[in-house]
């Protein structure tokens, strides 16, 4: 099974955001509650695949989506 | 029954408003960014494309600078309390609701410095008379896009460039326009917009919201509430990232349910349809109006520079009188009084007695229009 990642915002909004941007661009990503080792900013974070790690921080910086972190779990 | 008083709040509805909130309630049902679980997801989600609607309609980039309140009263507050301070200097118009005066009373009383600019009697803004007034300290201009009482349509994108010319901000009150008079953030240059959703949005009571522009550093901006938003909850300071800065405490997530399925059907019937449909009611019925003896309508005549709530006053009749009528012998509801609005009744000179007011909506048609002006006739008859 290949390694997932994680992204945290601050916002639920952004989250959600997020969530449309990545879809749209046709990458894998669902959101979760925030695993606890990484925040409490947001009760949501965006699952996605970490081989896609590139991408999908190139198509959230795109869209001007604020993160509050990016990690592999 | 012919409801004419969708100045007030729209009625009926789209069907799909009710079914939205229906479907929050039965199948969206969790809070909203407070969890993470699949039905607190689905009810966040709900508010979110409703943001983005928001945004998209009045052309804002960022739907997370859209913040939900319970309706324009809250939005306005929110600004004039936000960044009014003793000493402050805030111009405005003598034809605003007193969603607008009652807190700028109160911050007077507080020590801040209002300015109001004399409009004419059909409630027409001169420009160069609030130039006069508008001055370097001046941190905000206040100005209602169309006001409630005659429905005339004041010039937003010059008013917004006064107020940046002198370095201050402008709030524009679009309770009446929000819906069918195109607004355009970025393009009119406006910093707060205060929108109401129960009007020309076509969703329920209870919604609402502010747009704030990008020229607006919103850590500026104190909120009227603070509490648990969802996030970063670790702390006992209130964040500074939007919206959640301004909406603390759990939202009224079905009426922006019903809010963004309003702002659907506004789209999608065509923004542009609905104005012209009520420019030719309103055009229809002030031309029958003004076939009246006895009959005196206010505010200006040309329905393009008006938006469709139309004042009047019947000679020798008060105008409680007149309401009544309507309602008991034609079934026909209008609006009577004040209007939450004495400063324009001042301006047009109906204070203290007020005006009969009529407003339809998209949903009103020519036949009752045509029937209203019957029964004016008869009620006008001497």
């Amino acid at each position: 099974m290949s390694t997932q990642g994680v992204v945290l915002f601050h916002t639920t909004s952004a989250a959600l955001r997020a969530e449309k941007v990545i879809l749209k661009a046709q990458l894998a990503g669902k959101l979760i509650p925030t695993p606890r080792q990484f925040s409490s900013d947001c009760g949501i974070a965006l699952r996605f695949d970490w081989s896609q790690v590139d991408q999908v921080k190139g198509v959230l910086e795109t869209a001007r989506v604020e993160l509050a972190g990016i990690h592999p779990f | 029954m012919i409801y004419l008083d969708n100045a007030a709040t729209s009625w009926p509805k789209p069907p799909e408003v009710a079914r939205a909130i229906i479907e929050f309630l039965e199948c969206a049902g969790g809070n909203p960014g407070r969890s993470g679980h699949a039905l607190s997801i689905a009810a966040a989600r709900v508010v979110y494309e409703t943001r983005e609607a928001v945004a998209e309609l009045f052309n804002s980039p960022d739907p997370l600078r859209v913040i939900f309140t319970q309706n324009a009263t809250h939005a306005i507050n929110l600004v004039l309390k936000g960044i009014l301070r003793r000493g402050g200097r805030v111009v405005t118009t003598s034809v605003e609701h007193n969603a607008v005066m009652r807190p700028l009373r109160a911050l007077e009383r507080e020590g801040v410095h209002v300015r109001i600019v004399p409009c004419d009697q059909e409630g027409f803004l001169n420009l160069a008379n609030m130039e006069r007034v508008v001055q370097p300290g001046t941190s905000l201009i206040v100005l209602t896009h169309a006001n409630n009482v005659t429905g005339t349509i004041l010039p937003v994108t010059p008013v917004a460039e006064m107020a940046h010319r002198a370095g201050a901000l402008v709030l524009v009150d679009a309770a009446q326009t929000a819906g069918v008079v195109p607004i355009d953030v970025q393009g009119m240059g406006i910093d707060f917009l205060a929108f109401t959703g129960h009007k020309s949005l076509y969703g329920p009571p209870g919604t609402g919201g502010l747009v704030i522009g990008d020229r607006v550093d919103a850590a500026n901006l104190e909120p009227l509430a603070r509490g648990g938003t969802g996030s970063r909850s670790e702390f006992e300071e209130q964040p500074e990232d939007l919206p959640d800065r301004f909406e603390s405490g759990t939202p009224n997530g079905p009426g922006i349910a019903g809010l963004g399925a309003g702002i659907r059907f506004v789209r999608s019937r065509g923004m542009d349809v609905i104005r012209a449909h009520e420019v030719a009611l309103t055009g229809r019925l002030i031309a029958g109006l003004e076939g009246i003896p006895g009959v005196r309508i206010y505010g200006p005549h040309d329905p393009v520079r008006r938006t469709a709530a139309v004042s009047l006053t019947v000679e020798g009749c008060r105008v409680s009188d007149v309401g009544l009528r309507l309602d008991e012998e034609f079934e026909i509801l209008s609006r009577v009084g004040l209007h939450c609005a004495p400063a324009v009744h001042r301006t047009i000179g109906t204070f203290p007695e007020g005006t009969v007011r009529f407003a339809p909506s998209v949903f009103t048609t020519p036949d009752e229009i045509d029937t209203t002006l019957a029964a004016m006739q008869a009620i006008a008859r001497p």
